[in-house]
């Protein structure tokens, strides 16, 4: 039987379960280590250059902040006004409550427009959606067009960060793809320089932009006063995705909503430099309506599906804050898990800090506690992130939900049980500490302990424990020492 | 007199009894006289960031007590005081009671090298150490209670010290609690770095402000056979660090 609320329940797919296993596989991986190492240096050097020419940066995220809170407190008032601007230019707003919603209107549409081709852009939206094969089944060829897209999208893998899907790659392995790949088209020969990579795969795209029949987007923010869309590309691709099939779909979640083109103009300041420490994007572009009768090209319908898919779920809870993020991978960058495993191991398209809030409320906490414990909460994402989301916080109030829902795995959840009735009792406290100096003393040799048993084994697994030399600050302060 | 309560933090009661006596020394040095309470336990954080929120409420409730006649608490961590000063208070809803006597006892808790600069004003700790000493910025200190310049500016007048700055001092060592050992592969990458970038200085020992991160870090250096010493900063500026 069916649940009165199945048909809103959000969906996902990760395998976020598998973490650890990732993990030590991604650390194993020689090639994809040097790209970390270079790739960690990197963005965060960029970020910190890009905002240090802009004294006003603490301001402009402050600002950010703000316009997000006041939009996801009035979320249904500026949805509407976008709708009615939307149906005003002659386009059509479509809401999808969760995946299959949203990949049933966009099937439909494709098949509305006889599509045989579809072209995308970047669109996380769509990856969290599993739209491709959703498509594909339908017998519709799609084609990612973003590069790095459409190099992960020949690999059949996901996405190793939200903004650059395919940093993790050497020019090596995608001139092994590219050779795989486009053989198709009769490209036989090998390239392997960078530039040519890139002149390849726009000659092979440049096709598939003139033969498709759907364009596929995502947004980057819906403007309320406008129902324009706002994309922010660094390839052009998006424009080609929008302009030249005959039909435009873009496809969002519903947070991504700013009231007026003024608000949008600080996160386009914001946006560009948190990702890259660029000063702006190299393209930027508003899409309002279908093509009117005095333009000279443009598409004959547009359309964009609204996603829920748990969105809404975080409104009004202690993860509110969450949907204020505008996805630039700031803390991705900045995160010292992230820098060390990649993305691909955190099992979902949405990895990082930001992926370990988002994740367990579209995949459940059951499927993605992982992720929020993986984390040292340092501090760093929140330091970074452009609309000041505290992201440690949100991540402990998911290991709340978790523990609350006896989630917690046992051992861990009896542990702290019995901590908590120890440190009550600050007698058996004080036993407890003196016994655990002593026994570990017991264990060393030369002062250091080289294994532990149990679950303290991950301890000893990577590094050694200097044991205590004396009696515990307790025992010895109450004889009187005192310096 | 101002009265300080030290709290000497679970770390450091069991395993580096010596920071607690250093930091003692330390704000006698200051001009305060600290007291520590007999009846000290832990400040909860390993059940706070478990998800064990009425657990932690309950650590909160107690140490809030505890400490109700002292002017100060001092602890020699940024991260058990990162936990009082700024995670105690969200633990309470607005109109919650017991949230009273925590928000007092947050307001006057410190990190040590915090207290003794910006509180006790304290120019010159009077001590010596010989030679190159690294400085690694503990996570929780950094960036909960802005804990930067403070160490460096004491350290600055012990004697015949030369203060070596990591690459990314900033980053964090892979400590992170109940992190190091559910994780222990990731963990052990972070810290792998961490003691690279540490080797990479010429220094002969590495200070930082946190027990944790020192079990850590040393313990890395160790399983590499490195002779490269781990100190407490409050050891050091204590002149204990030899």
């Amino acid at each position: 039987m069916t649940s009165p609320n199945e048909w809103h329940t959000p969906e996902m797919h990760v395998t976020s379960e598998r973490f650890s296993e990732n993990a030590r596989h991604a650390l194993d991986d020689k090639v994809l280590q040097g790209g970390l190492f270079i790739f960690a240096k990197g963005f965060t050097a960029l970020r910190e250059i890009g905002i240090s020419q802009v004294p006003e940066f603490g301001d402009m995220r402050d600002r950010a902040r703000d316009v997000k809170d006041h939009v996801l407190a009035n979320l249904g008032d500026y949805l509407e006004q976008f709708e009615e601007r939307v149906i005003a230019n002659g386009g059509r707003v479509h809401w999808a409550r969760n995946a299959t919603e949203a990949n049933e209107i966009i099937a439909r549409l494709c098949a509305e427009a006889n599509a045989k081709t579809v072209v995308k852009s970047k669109s996380m939206v769509t990856e969290e959606l599993e739209l491709n094969p959703h498509l594909e089944k339908q017998g519709i060829e799609v084609f990612e067009s973003d590069l790095g897209e459409y190099i992960i999208q020949l690999r059949k893998e996901k996405p190793f960060h939200i903004v650059g899907p395919a940093l993790h790659l050497t020019k090596e392995q995608v001139s092994d793809t590219f050779y795989e790949a486009h053989k198709r088209y009769g490209r036989t020969e090998k390239v392997t320089e960078k530039e040519a990579l890139v002149r390849e795969a726009r000659i092979v795209l440049r096709e598939r932009f003139k033969q498709a029949d759907v364009g596929i987007t995502g947004a980057n923010f819906l403007v309320a006063e406008t129902g324009s869309i706002a994309l922010v590309t660094n390839e052009g691709n998006a424009d080609l995705s929008a302009t030249l099939p005959r039909h435009h779909i873009a496809v969002t979640g519903i947070e991504k909503i700013v009231p007026t083109l003024e608000d949008l103009g600080v996160f386009l300041r914001l946006l560009p430099r948190s990702a890259l420490g660029l000063d702006t994007a190299n393209y930027l572009s508003l899409y309002t309506g279908p093509k009117r009768d005095s333009d000279p090209d443009g598409p004959e319908t547009f359309d964009i599906v609204l996603v829920d898919n748990g969105r809404s779920d975080m409104l009004g809870n202690e993860f509110q804050d969450m949907l204020r993020c505008i996805r630039c991978g700031a803390c991705l960058n900045g995160c010292p898990v992230f820098t060390s495993v990649g993305g691909q191991a955190y099992g979902s398209v949405y990895s990082g800090p930001m992926g370990a809030v988002w994740t367990p409320a579209l995949a459940g906490i059951t499927h993605a506690a992982n992720l929020p414990n993986a984390s040292t909460f340092c501090g760093k994402c929140e330091e970074v992130c452009p609309v000041r989301i505290p992201l440690p916080n949100l991540m402990r109030h998911w290991r709340e939900r978790e523990f609350e829902r006896h989630y917690t795995p046992a051992g861990q959840r009896w542990g702290m049980g019995a901590w908590r009735w120890i440190a009550a009792r600050p007698a058996v406290y004080r036993l407890v500490s003196s016994m655990g100096g002593r026994i570990l003393r017991a264990m060393a040799a030369r002062g250091w302990v080289k294994k532990l048993p149990g679950f303290a084994g991950g301890w000893t697994e990577m590094r050694d424990l200097k044991a205590p030399e004396g009696g515990s600050f307790l025992d010895q302060y109450a004889k009187g020492r005192r310096s | 007199m101002a009265k300080v309560g030290l709290f000497v933090t679970c770390i450091v009661n069991t395993m580096r009894p010596e920071i607690g006596f250093a930091s003692l020394k330390l704000l006698e040095r200051a001009g305060f006289e600290a007291e520590v309470p007999r009846d000290q336990t832990c400040c909860g954080q390993p059940n706070m960031n478990g998800g064990d929120k009425a657990g932690a409420k309950e650590f909160a409730c107690r140490l809030a007590k505890l400490y109700a006649s002292y002017d100060y608490v001092v602890a020699p961590s940024g991260s058990c005081a990162g936990t009082i000063r700024t995670h105690y208070p969200d633990l309470f809803d607005e109109d919650d009671p017991d949230g009273v006597p925590v928000k007092e006892l947050a307001a006057k808790t410190w990190e040590l090298t915090s207290f003794l600069t910006e509180v006790a004003g304290l120019a010159d700790v009077e001590a010596s150490f010989d030679g190159a000493l690294a400085y690694h910025d503990s996570c929780a200190g950094l960036r909960e209670l802005k804990v930067k310049q403070q160490p460096r500016a004491l350290l600055k007048t012990v004697r015949g010290l030369e203060l070596k700055e990591l690459p990314d001092a900033e980053v964090c060592c892979g400590f992170g609690g109940l992190f190091c050992v559910k994780y222990p592969d990731v963990s052990g990458e972070m810290v792998r770095k961490k003691v690279a970038d540490i080797e990479a200085t010429d220094a002969k020992a590495v200070a930082m402000g946190d027990a944790g991160c020192m079990l850590n870090i040393e313990g890395a250096l160790a399983r590499k056979g490195s002779d490269i010493k781990v100190w407490h900063v409050a050891e050091v500026l204590a002149g204990l660090a030899k």
